[in-house]
């Protein structure tokens, strides 16, 4: 197993003739994932990249049965794409757009609430349960399959920390980016739930940062629900108060969203919490050591 | 984004939010002449980002057009210090003079994203006057909240659990009805990420007003206000920074002697961090986005090599699709271009390393090859010691 995107996944792309879809398209593609369809609106009946084009998600979903969406789109049309692809049936949805406006996600997240749909983003780096699908701009060949599951808010230092784990021999069963942005999709409390469910996931490594409560968050989930191993990581330790790090939500404001904060509430919690980025995979190599 | 008092004051009348009659003035002799329009006491209050003001001696009472002019001559031009600007203060441009106005209560009121409920909430308080974050940790139960649901807007019952909860009665606890209404269509139609009015103040003949605003705007949003584009006042950013901001790059100026060069901002900040935990001060974040090009790390290198502290830069890569034979190349040539004399530490992953190794290599200039990020964070602290 893994968790959310597999063999299984039929992949239709939102925005699949612009140069960014065009390429991470053809990536996916590469890396083995069933990419059936994309989506322009204007553009339906062509064949780009080998791939048939659509006007609406919702005839992608009937000729093709794309069941999961990777999302390109420019930030003002985001958010219709991921209400137009809830809408359509669409069960997994990962929108890579940065830049969306705040109250445009408010407004997704509320319409989305209930529904059975998922959605990773945005502002992420995608998912990829190595080996079997990517769904997102992640480099593929840096991860290798296995049982260690990684969340994250971040992109570039997820790949670091696959690079670590990959490096020791440490596969991966599912690696989710659940974005930089204040309002997401996905949480890291219902990615840590998805692993813990997960019969081929047997330990976590969870990769945070400053802003916000999402660690404290899971953090208390982990003391309640979690019953594998999870390494943790957090930075911005030395991010200064009231300033932005890239990431719209990595802002320590009111003295609340500190690394400190949150680092303390992870190991209350029983997570293994490093201080260097560069220890992650060898905190995990020392886990799964004694685990399998 | 942030904006000034006097300009959130402006928006705040345009939605039909009471606030104190005044006007912005850049010179003591317009102080003077608004102060006479206002015929009365005024409050002179500098116009800079920053709070605080008051404790750091720019705001000031007058009660004559002679007075306002002669304290509008002291807090223009000044370097206001508060606790929020850093020790070198900011340069006061402008002042707000207002009408001065008979308090008899202080309340708080503010709209923000609260970001694990996943919806905007408005927060009052009786406590006003007093930072938010305080009253939360002194009186948690002093705060009274309602979330909002942006399909439905403000509704009746969101109104009167504020009134209520603020103690308001009669015509107050009407106002009140009005004032948080046209708050929360402000915040929504300018897309703002905050909009505190603190203090919120009942007067001596029982009015509302917004006797203070604090407004910041969602940056992904401006592209659909122009209008809020054009509020922005550079001077209140750093040079370096608004420079940056030009070609998409992400900057934030630190104290340290460390440059850092680093793709996306997670990988940034622990960056800074790892630099930090190799005994070594990071100069700055800077996030030149997860593509990075040739020509973003050029403008990057030249940023980074102005800011007069940095004694090293360290340049932490991950690529994976990013070709590093492009990245040495766009280095080697900005280099070559800002005569950079000092060490630069270069740690990359991503295709073709090998090749950009050597490129590196062989170029003759001082690069000093890093395996990982902790051993280019050991090599960039050692090399800024060296100097």
């Amino acid at each position: 197993m893994s968790i959310l995107v597999d063999k299984s996944t039929r992949l239709l792309v939102q925005g699949i003739t612009g140069k960014e879809g065009t390429f991470h398209a053809r990536a996916c593609r590469d890396y083995g994932t069933q990419v059936v369809a994309g989506m322009t609106p204007g553009k339906g009946g062509a064949i780009h990249e080998g791939i048939p084009v659509f006007d609406t998600v919702a005839e992608a979903v009937a000729k093709e049965r794309a069941n999961t969406s990777l999302i390109f789109v420019p930030p003002a049309f985001a958010a219709d794409a991921i209400l137009e692809a809830a809408d359509a049936g669409i069960r997994v949805i990962v929108c890579i757009t940065e830049g969306i406006p705040t109250l445009d996600m408010v407004k997704v997240g509320r319409a989305l609430q209930g529904r059975e749909v998922r959605l990773i983003g945005p502002n992420c780096p995608g998912i990829i349960s190595p080996g079997k699908a990517k769904v997102g701009i992640m480099p593929g060949h840096i991860h290798m399959p296995g049982r260690v599951g990684v969340v994250s808010r971040s992109g570039t230092l997820t790949y670091e920390a696959v690079g670590q784990l990959t490096g020791r021999g440490i596969g991966q069963s599912t690696c989710v980016g659940i974005g930089g942005d204040p309002i997401i999709g996905t949480s890291f409390v219902d990615a840590l739930r998805l692993f813990q469910e997960d019969s081929e996931t047997e330990a976590i490594l969870m990769i945070g940062e400053i802003g916000g409560t999402a660690e404290e968050d899971a953090a208390a989930f982990v003391k309640a629900h979690v019953t594998k191993p999870v390494v943790g990581f957090i930075c911005g330790q030395t991010a200064p108060p009231g300033r932005r790090m890239g990431h719209a939500g990595a802002i320590i404001s009111g003295g609340t969203g500190t690394a400190t904060e949150k680092m303390a509430a992870m190991q209350e919690a029983g997570i293994v919490v490093v201080k260097s980025p560069a220890e992650m995979g060898a905190a995990m190599a020392r886990i799964v050591s004694g685990v399998w | 984004m942030k904006i000034h008092e006097y300009q959130a004051k402006l928006l705040l009348s345009e939605f039909g939010v009471p606030v104190p009659c005044g006007r912005v003035a850049t010179t003591p002799s317009e102080a003077r002449a608004i102060t006479h329009d206002l015929d009365g006491t005024v409050v002179v209050k500098a116009q800079i980002h920053a709070g605080g003001r008051g404790k750091g001696g720019g705001v000031r009472l007058a009660k004559t057009p002679e007075e306002a002019e002669q304290a509008a001559s002291q807090i223009l031009g000044m370097r206001l210090k508060t606790n929020q600007t850093g020790p070198e203060g900011q340069l006061v441009k402008r002042v707000l003079v207002e009408e001065g106005i008979g308090i008899r209560q202080e309340l708080y009121l503010g709209i923000v994203i609260d970001r694990k409920a996943g919806l905007p909430i408005i927060m009052a308080s009786c406590a006003g006057g007093m930072e938010i974050e305080e009253i939360a940790r002194k009186r948690p139960e002093a705060i009274v909240k309602a979330h909002v649901d942006p399909a439905t807007g403000v509704q009746g019952y969101h109104t009167r659990k504020l009134g209520f909860g603020l103690g308001l009665k009669g015509d107050l606890f009407k106002a009140v009805v009005g004032f948080v209404t046209r708050l929360w269509r402000l915040f929504e139609a300018k897309d703002c990420s905050l909009a505190e009015i603190n203090p919120l103040v009942i007067t001596g003949d029982d009015r509302l007003l917004a006797l203070d605003a604090k407004m910041n705007f969602d940056d992904n949003a401006l592209f659909r206000h122009p209008e809020i584009q054009a509020l922005r006042d550079l001077d209140e950013e750093a040079p370096l920074e608004v420079e940056a901001s030009t070609f998409n790059l992400n900057y934030i100026k630190l104290d340290g002697n460390v440059g850092c060069m680093v793709n996306g901002a997670g990988l940034a900040m622990a960056t800074m961090d790892i630099i930090k935990l190799a005994g070594g001060e990071p100069a700055n974040f800077l996030d030149v986005g997860g593509g990075a090009s040739a020509e973003q790390i050029e403008n990057a290198v030249r940023i980074l090599v102005s800011d007069k502290n940095v004694r090293v830069v360290f340049i932490n890569i991950f690529g994976g699709i990013l070709r590093c034979d492009r990245l040495a190349e766009g280095v080697i040539k900005a280099v070559k271009a800002l005569d950079v004399r000092f060490p630069i530490v270069i740690r990359m992953e991503g295709t073709n390393v090998e090749q950009g190794q050597r490129m590196l290599a062989e170029s003759g200039l001082n690069f000093i090859a890093a395996r990982g990020m902790k051993d280019g964070a050991e090599k960039a602290v050692q090399a800024g010691r060296g100097v």
